[in-house]
């Protein structure tokens, strides 16, 4: 359709979604929509990465039941994670006896799972896939940040690592909304360099993949219920409402993003939620159930922050990326629109 | 094709960036840095007066007595949440040092004892301890020149 832009003429259907969340999770707004909610951040393991890939391999293995199927009837599962070598996603998939794809781009793994996921099935290599992702705040913490117990301040543009897991099946038969295209992201970086100012970072990218969309789809806001980013945060949409109205789209009356529906407004979280987690548990149950609700199309786009420890102690800027996929639950839609 | 710096999104975002309170950030940590000061100089006078240390004995045992609570109050999990409070005020005695090198013992305890604690043990702390010898041996030598004019 365009450069990055892929129209799905078998529209693959979302027939079942799980995700999981930790304690400060399932207090927030999203509390009550989580499939599982876990009192204790360590799952009952030793370990926080331990429990990370445990709410991973749960949430998959949970979403395959709710879609009334067996492993045997999963293709593949393609998932990833923040962790170095994506370890909890490979651990998980050691779990279960099916092809394992494993991915990664920070954040926004949710969004490009779900769109490769499409291909496959689109493509007709494959029937059903399950698409996962999760993250942990401590896990991340430790890779990228400093000791749990160290008695530092965070910034307030600081954003929050979600606990939480989110898996979306994916299939060519059956009943859901509908994935209808996905637009892949560009790595894109304006210079950023301080690691707390994530939003700031990953705004160019969400409105350069948003933009080039609505260029080679031929649409505008107007055409779209919802606009999801996956963690901006409140700075950081407003960043990208203010980069879209530069390029003449208006987006802050359909803009949502998960960062800030993940956890109360609050002082201590700041700009709000981030990690794989936030969109993937947003999606699977806030956006799901809208879908389900009534006949809507959306935009779901994870933004992702591709730095390591290392390349920000090196003094490099953070490059960043946005998947976009768009899911659709109306019925009878016409095609490319 | 490499991407530059985008200068204008650059300055508008230090100009926008929700900044940290400074006026109130500093007054916490004034105070708290400062009750854990006054906290040392009452120690201090406590074993001057009834256990009668001096000099040397006294100095270290004060600052054994304010790590021993920086420590314990890191591993009863209560240092950081002082900490989100008072920042540097809590960071900058050497209560803080005794949380930095504790913290991250507790952290990596799950990495087994060698690799785990002991080795990750002064990954605050290392900068402090290297550069802070390094400081004493310049100072050192120059102490040593002056003295011999």
């Amino acid at each position: 359709m365009g450069r990055g832009t892929v129209y799905f003429k078998s529209a693959p259907r979302i027939i079942a979604t799980y995700a999981v969340g930790g304690p400060k999770e399932s207090e927030g707004p999203l509390g009550k929509l989580l499939h599982q909610r876990l009192a204790d951040d360590k799952f009952g393991e030793k370990t926080f990465e331990k429990a990370e890939r445990k709410m991973l391999s749960y949430a998959i293995d949970h979403a395959v039941l709710s879609a009334g199927m067996g492993f045997d009837g999963i293709d593949a599962v393609l998932s990833g994670d923040l962790l170095n070598q994506i370890v909890s996603a490979s651990f998980a998939a050691r779990e279960f006896d099916v092809p394992f794809i494993g991915l990664y781009s920070a954040c926004s793994t949710m969004s490009e799972s779900l769109s490769l996921g499409a291909c496959l099935i689109d493509g007709g290599y494959m029937d059903t896939v399950v698409c996962a992702t999760g993250s942990h705040f401590a896990s991340a913490e430790r890779q990228y940040r400093f000791p749990l117990e160290l008695g530092c301040t965070r910034p307030p543009c600081a954003q929050w690592t979600v606990t939480g897991a989110g898996a979306t099946v994916l299939s060519k038969k059956g009943d859901g909304p509908k994935i209808t295209m996905a637009t892949f992201g560009r790595v894109i970086d304006f210079g950023i360099t301080d690691v707390n100012n994530m939003g700031a970072a990953m705004a160019p990218a969400a409105a350069d993949t948003l933009y080039r969309h609505f260029r080679e789809t031929d649409s505008g806001p107007e055409d779209y219920d919802y606009i999801v980013t996956g963690d901006l945060g409140a700075y950081g949409s407003n960043l990208m409402d203010g980069l879209m109205k530069d390029k003449g789209y208006v987006i802050s009356d359909r803009h949502m993003d998960c960062g800030k529906m993940v956890y109360h407004p609050a002082e201590t979280e700041f700009q709000g939620g981030s990690g794989a987690g936030c969109s993937a548990i947003t999606l699977n149950t806030y956006f799901y159930r809208e879908l389900l609700k009534r006949p809507i199309k959306m935009i779901f786009m994870a933004t992702g922050a591709l730095l390591s420890t290392t390349t920000s102690q090196q003094g490099e800027s953070i490059p960043a990326i946005s998947h976009l996929i768009v899911i659709d639950s109306r019925r009878g839609q016409a095609k490319c629109r | 094709m490499k991407q530059k710096p985008n200068q204008k999104y650059l300055e508008f975002v230090s100009a926008t960036t929700p900044k940290t309170k400074e006026k109130r950030t500093l007054l916490h940590a004034f105070f708290v840095g400062g009750a854990i000061c006054c906290l040392g100089q009452f120690l201090r006078y406590m074993l001057q007066y009834l256990c009668g240390l001096t000099g040397d004995k006294l100095a270290g045992s004060v600052s054994v007595v304010l790590i021993f609570l920086g420590s314990l109050l890191t591993g009863l999990g209560v240092y950081d949440r002082i900490g989100k409070f008072s920042g540097g005020g809590s960071i900058v005695p050497i209560t803080g040092f005794a949380n930095s090198v504790v913290s991250p013992a507790m952290e990596f305890k799950s990495e087994g004892y060698v690799y785990g604690v002991a080795a990750k043990m002064f990954v605050i702390a290392g900068p402090i301890i290297v550069y802070g010898v390094f400081s004493s041996v310049i100072v050192g030598l120059l102490y040593y020149i002056a003295y011999l004019f």
